[in-house]
């Protein structure tokens, strides 16, 4: 027998079923071998490639100040892989799945349900989050055991910045999704961002190698900020004020735009 | 004072003979488009209502105001008593939904798909039950890309049923399935319905509707322009009866003008169509006995629901209806 309970139906309407949803996307995530490639081990293998691959990146700097003096190159890349961590599921997965999700009409089903769809965007949120979590502390590990490089001076700091740097990127990820009419689409607008980003976040020139124009110019870009702030973090600099402010201003904004611009329906 | 006093739920709200969905005078316009125009219809509980219309007729927007999908710009949706423009959380508990060209992630599995939806409800019904009542026990762990498009469907269904709702709405149930799969999705239907719930079934297969329906709204430029029975609406005005005779020899065609029921005969290939009152057959055949003239066949022709619908929409099916 069905009986009708005398409870308001509203009580838990658009939580209940939350964790359940977050399961499933978790799930799904995980059965998708390009998106655990990408978001959990890419970060690590580019470590490793570049740390074993191109010469000199074990070597000792010599023609640079403290501190960076008596490091070596592949120690500067290891902070910034939490930022390629950051970046390749914000600008990759997460603009991906929210396009295919409204492509297919996923999110038009949810909204015929007590969940919200807004439901599925937070579940994606947490499980995006653990992965990007995976891939930087994978990506740390290695560092720290294949090439013994130091860890955050400022740990806490550092966290911030990941945090932030995360923050910023699926701002990014979340508007491009909320826009792009098919996931296809939005994963290709995803990777028009990614490589300038990654370029400005010193992929190519790591720390204190990159240009001084370039570097006045990537302190105002989210992941120029983020990899900034995050040598600074993790060679005891001192304060990254203005790249705290800027990623913050970056995922405000970007979440904000997004709120107002996000389409639920093709 | 032992008097137990209810919260205004659903049961409290409908006794009986309140109707389950009351739509009146629902409008809705996209910018300078005008998808529904005026829409009044109502469905009673254990009904199956089919709304049928051309595509671009304004039943999916209808449906999806039904749902609280869309806000409409007038008029007024009470889906057992709640609005869903304004009150949409019961709406939602109680009124299950497929919709039409809604998939699900390619790698969730049947049954996790079941047991993920019945999470959302307060009182959902048992996945395990559903997974048998649509015959999709054997696919309980395939993930939905690897289903056929009849499985797919089936699950879309079960997923409007997993809330345990008293209002089943179903769009374009059927499009894309193989004759088969359509004649097991009816049945499937009428199996629903027989377990209490109230569907409202949109549609423009007008066999679809001729087989499930109860009665059928049929909706053209966003307007209702009939509704009735299957029947009823086929028969039309003209509550006549037409049968094809293949007669041994020529007719001297004056034998059977001269009956008061016929109304009109033409020559269909080597038939006779004859149509008239509703004792045309017996006259007509009495009369050509009196002859000594026996048919070699005799077909009845019913009029069918598409016959009523082309003559009222007043256009093929395929034309555009802009």
């Amino acid at each position: 027998m069905t009986s009708q309970t005398l409870t308001p139906a509203s009580s838990h309407t658009g939580t209940r079923g939350l964790s359940a949803l977050i399961t499933a996307e978790l799930r799904l995530f995980l059965r998708d071998a390009g998106n655990v490639f990408f978001v959990v081990a890419f970060p690590t293998v580019l470590l490793i490639g570049m740390g074993l691959a191109i010469p000199g990146m074990r070597e000792p700097i010599t023609d640079l100040p403290e501190p960076w003096l008596g490091l070596r190159a592949v120690d500067l890349f290891v902070p910034l892989m939490l930022c390629v961590a950051a970046a390749t599921a914000g600008l990759s997965t997460v603009p991906a799945y929210l396009a295919s999700y409204r492509e297919t009409g996923v999110l038009r089903r949810m909204a015929t349900t007590p969940m919200r769809p807004q439901g599925v965007l937070f579940a994606q949120a947490v499980v995006q989050l653990a992965g990007v979590t995976a891939g930087g502390v994978l990506a740390l590990a290695v560092g720290s055991l294949v090439f013994d490089a130091p860890m955050a001076q400022n740990p806490l700091l550092a966290l911030v910045v990941f945090l932030l740097a995360t923050a910023s990127m699926f701002g990014i990820g979340v508007l491009i999704g909320g826009l792009a009419p098919k996931g296809a689409t939005a994963s290709g607008i995803g990777m028009l961002i990614y490589f300038p980003m990654l370029f400005l976040a010193g992929l190519w020139t790591p720390g204190p190698m990159m240009p001084d124009a370039v570097e006045a110019i990537a302190t105002y870009t989210p992941l120029g900020a983020a990899s900034q702030a995050m040598s600074e973090a993790w060679f005891g600099l001192g304060m990254p004020w203005v790249q705290l402010v800027v990623m913050l201003a970056w995922a405000v904004l970007m979440f904000t735009v997004a709120a107002r611009t996000f389409r639920w329906e093709v | 004072m032992n008097t137990i006093t209810r919260m205004p739920t659903v049961a409290s709200s409908s006794p009986g003979t309140a109707p389950v969905v009351q739509v009146v005078g629902l409008r809705k316009t996209y910018g300078s488009k005008v998808a529904v125009d005026d829409v009044s219809f109502e469905v009673a509980r254990g009904e199956i209502v089919g709304i049928l219309g051309q595509n671009g007729a304004g039943k999916t927007t209808t449906v999806e105001a039904l749902a609280g999908l869309r806000t409409a710009d007038g008029g007024t949706v009470r889906v057992l008593g709640h609005d869903p423009q304004r009150d949409p959380a019961p709406v939602r508990e109680l009124l299950g939904v497929q919709l039409q060209e809604s998939r699900l992630p390619a790698k969730l599995r049947v049954a996790e798909a079941l047991r993920l939806y019945a999470s959302f409800y307060a009182d959902p019904r048992d996945p395990e039950e559903l997974l048998t009542l649509l015959g999709l026990q054997d696919k309980r762990d395939t993930p939905y890309q690897k289903l056929s498009g009849g499985q797919k469907q089936r699950l879309s269904i079960a997923l409007a049923l997993v809330g345990n709702p008293q209002v089943a709405i179903l769009d374009e149930l059927t499009t894309g399935l193989d004759p088969q799969a359509r004649r097991e999705t009816w049945d499937l239907i009428e199996a629903v319905r027989d377990s209490g719930v109230t569907i409202v079934l949109v549609t423009h297969f007008m066999d679809e509707a001729e087989r499930l329906c109860d009665r059928v709204v049929i909706i053209d430029d966003g307007r209702v322009i009939a509704q009735g029975t299957p029947g009823d609406l086929a028969r039309g005005d003209h509550a006549g009866v037409t049968f094809r005779m293949r007669l041994p020899q020529p007719l001297d065609a004056a034998l059977l003008v001269g009956i008061d029921s016929v109304t009109s005969m033409r020559e269909v290939g080597r038939d006779l169509e004859v149509t008239g009152g509703a004792t045309v057959l017996p006259d007509v055949i009495i009369a050509l006995h009196s002859c000594g003239l026996v048919p070699e066949e005799v077909q009845t022709i019913s009029p069918s629901l598409e016959d009523a619908f082309v003559a009222l929409v007043g256009r093929p099916p395929q034309e555009d209806p802009s």
